[in-house]
């Protein structure tokens, strides 16, 4: 199979066409000999997008999202890499599991899956989960998301385990016993009466793990960073040499706290939208390198489990198919960032940290990539999303950067429809 | 008149016009409830139903009285006796008593915004009796009647609130209700029942009872749960007593007509000593009448709003 996309702006290069022949990028051949030829109509051609931190909820969730959905849904946002965290029934915390997801995301073939494990059994921060046998089976790194490992010590065996075998150790920082409560405590959550969860929950849990990685002289990767004492704790850290890595999602550089205030359920995540000044503290943490990656924590629900009192919605909200979108056009259109940082945060370093070797558009990679048209303004519409869940507070939302197709190992993995 | 939203969700809502409105119509209905026929014929052929997830004694009485007394086919459901007990959600209750005809759904809930989450989703006027930690607009309303009876205005009046300011949605509708009208709140309790940013909502946050109470025009206790000393929010009754409790002392710190409230239920010798609480300066068991007859207007008012629709 030879395809031949012309009439493009090619990320990072002064080419206008691209070449793939049998799943990889190739040398020119003529257009007589292609099977398709894609006009491309002037958008930019970028490397398949890579989110280290999603939720595909199968196997135990299919209500919510099963792999195909969530996978198409991935394309339709760019990606053609996605890392899928174990929170799911039974938990991601043995080969077997690691080998279901795998074959289910080969069957549905719109997305490179990478499955995360458990770090400990049943995500019950007891005992170790099987991580090389887990390793064996395909996982690229372990985390209990959601599920903070609460205890130093036995965080520390974590860290010391997977080292064993260069299994990176993803940690969701949230002191439970400080982070209970259903949004950011604040004068928002003190005004509508709503149970805070502060920021120092967040803080302590990322300055334990930052402790524990320079003393073991590990890797430690910090998920959905949102508050600016973790930013500038990660940032000194990273100035010691402490090897640290960071995460944050679009939520946290474009909402906060106040879009709580009329209780809408689809600005309710862990960790919780954060006031202003932390924020702009994300965005700095993004500009200055602190944060190496944006992800989405794509996490789609079912509407009977949102709407319902705030108080008892479930945590998160769908993200693959806005995020770019929102990136694009909240840090490179108001020029916070260049489009090559923008790359970088959402392909180069998160494929690096998790060693998934994604990105490369030279001749005998893979043919993953994505056009965007990034001149036409474009209205989110949650009811075009491909995703099941419809837990997103970006509907109706006026975006540049719209996903006009997606190609994974050569194959047409999302095309819009005209 | 009448007011501008079809529901009663909090003094958030309420614009200083509105709240005067109510103020004065209660006024005019506390006259019904002294007179010897307890009897007029504003809510005659409408309904309204009471929906408490919560127990209560006054306000679900006073509500239930107050649409008695104007002529109303009332009803109430609680969540036990209900089919909220088999696990139907607050939507699916909600939509099935508005399509039987309802006019007005009063609800009192345990979460915060759990009114706010049914009201646009509904053809019935929702009251808030009391939602979590957020909000209890006509106990505010009430605790206002009650100054305003004593008060030609509440400009520039000094109201001290004193408690577990945390949990309190008679602290934040007060707060806001006041405020709105220019009154200055100050509060004290424990620092561990102080919440963040508490002083973002226009009032001071005192740094003794003391403190709270001086120079107060009215003084207000809250009622605090005896079961929040087992998550280490204070040591001991006997300790929370001596340190937080509006003593006769304390009390002399306000001005000589000060008056004392409390929204009730009391707990005796914790948050008021029982000498404080029967003392000449106790407007407590006004209050309780002033409830039914803030609540009357503001069933009055909503239905005046939906008659003229």
């Amino acid at each position: 199979m030879k395809t031949i996309i012309k009439n493009c702006k090619v990320f990072n290069s002064d080419k206008d066409v691209v070449y793939v022949n049998d799943g990889k990028f190739s040398e020119a051949f003529a257009e007589n000999e292609a099977d398709e030829v894609i006009d491309a109509k002037g958008n930019t051609v970028f490397p398949g997008l890579v989110d280290i931190h999603v939720h595909l909820r199968e196997p135990g969730y299919e209500y919510r999202e099963t792999i195909a959905t969530g996978t198409a849904a991935a394309a339709r946002g760019g990606f053609t890499s996605v890392c899928c965290m174990p929170n799911t029934l039974p938990v991601c915390d043995n080969a077997a599991v690691v080998s279901g997801i795998l074959k289910k995301a080969a069957e549905a073939g719109n997305c490179r899956v990478y499955p995360i494990g458990a770090a400990t059994k049943d995500i019950e921060n007891t005992e170790l989960a099987e991580l090389g046998l887990m390793k064996e089976a395909g996982i690229v790194a372990v985390s209990n998301d959601g599920k903070p490992i609460p205890n130093a010590g036995l965080m520390r065996k974590v860290l010391e385990y997977s080292s064993d075998f260069d299994i990176p150790v993803l940690n969701h920082c949230e002191e439970k016993s400080l982070g209970t409560g259903a949004m950011n405590e604040g004068e928002v959550s003190t005004a509508i009466g709503i149970r805070g969860s502060s920021t120092a929950a967040e803080d302590i849990m990322i300055s334990r793990d930052l402790i524990l990685a320079e003393y073991l002289n590990v890797p430690v990767h910090i998920c959905h960073v949102s508050t600016m004492g973790g930013v500038r704790m990660i940032r000194e850290a990273k100035a010691r040499g402490v090897k640290v890595t960071a995460e944050t999602c679009p939520h946290y550089f474009t909402l906060t706290d106040a879009c709580c205030e009329n209780y809408d359920t689809n600005f309710k995540m862990h960790p919780p939208l954060r006031t202003e000044e932390h924020r702009l503290a994300v965005i700095e943490g993004l500009k200055d390198g602190t944060i190496d990656c944006i992800v989405t924590d794509h996490a789609p629900h079912h509407q009977d489990e949102k709407d319902v009192e705030f108080s008892n919605a479930n945590n998160g909200i769908v993200g693959l198919e806005s995020s770019f979108a929102l990136s694009y056009t909240y840090l490179v259109k108001t020029g916070i960032i260049t489009l090559e940082k923008l790359i970088d945060l959402m392909c180069y370093n998160p494929s690096s940290i998790l060693k998934l070797g994604r990105g490369g558009m030279n001749v005998g990679d893979d043919a993953d990539l994505t056009i965007m048209d990034l001149e036409n303004e474009f209205t989110f519409d949650k009811n075009k999303m491909l995703t099941k869940g419809r837990n997103t507070p970006f509907d109706g939302w006026k975006l540049f950067g719209e996903t006009q197709l997606t190609m994974m190992g050569g194959k047409k993995t999302y095309e819009k429809l005209c | 008149m009448g007011l501008k939203s079809k529901d009663l969700l909090g003094m958030k809502q309420l614009t200083p016009e509105e709240i005067m409105e109510i103020l004065d119509t209660a006024k005019t209905m506390k006259l019904v409830i002294s007179s010897a026929n307890k009897k007029t014929s504003h809510l005659q052929g409408k309904s309204v139903v009471t929906l408490f997830y919560e127990n209560s004694t006054r306000t679900r009485l006073s509500f239930e009285l107050a649409s008695k007394y104007m002529g109303s086919a009332s009803a109430n459901i609680s969540a036990s006796g209900s089919s909220v007990a088999k696990g139907e959600s607050l939507l699916d209750t909600a939509r099935t008593i508005d399509m039987m005809g309802t006019d007005i759904i009063i609800m009192r809930h345990p979460q915060s915004g759990a009114p706010h989450s049914i009201a646009n989703r509904i053809k019935a006027s929702v009251v808030n009796a009391g939602d979590g930690m957020n909000e209890h607009p006509t106990q505010a309303l009430l605790d206002m009647l009650t100054m305003y009876e004593r008060f030609d205005t509440f400009e520039g009046k000094n109201i001290a609130i004193c408690g577990d300011v945390y949990h309190s949605r008679v602290v934040r509708s007060n707060a806001i209700g006041l405020a709105k009208l220019g009154a200055h709140v100050s509060v004290y309790g424990p620092r561990t029942m102080m919440p963040i940013g508490i002083e973002k909502m226009g009032v001071r946050v005192a740094s003794s009872v003391a403190d709270c109470v001086k120079d107060a025009d009215a003084v207000m206790g809250l009622r605090v749960q005896l079961e929040r000393q087992k998550s280490s929010l204070f040591p001991s009754v006997a300790e929370y007593s001596k340190f937080y409790a509006i003593t006769p002392e304390m009390l002399k710190l306000a001005k000589p007509d000060a008056f004392l409230m409390h929204p009730g239920p009391c707990n005796h010798g914790v948050e008021l000593p029982t000498a404080v609480y029967d003392c000449d300066q106790s407007v407590i068991n006004e209050q309780v009448t002033n409830g039914v007859a803030v609540r009357m207007a503001v069933l009055y008012l909503l239905m005046a709003r939906r008659n003229n629709l």
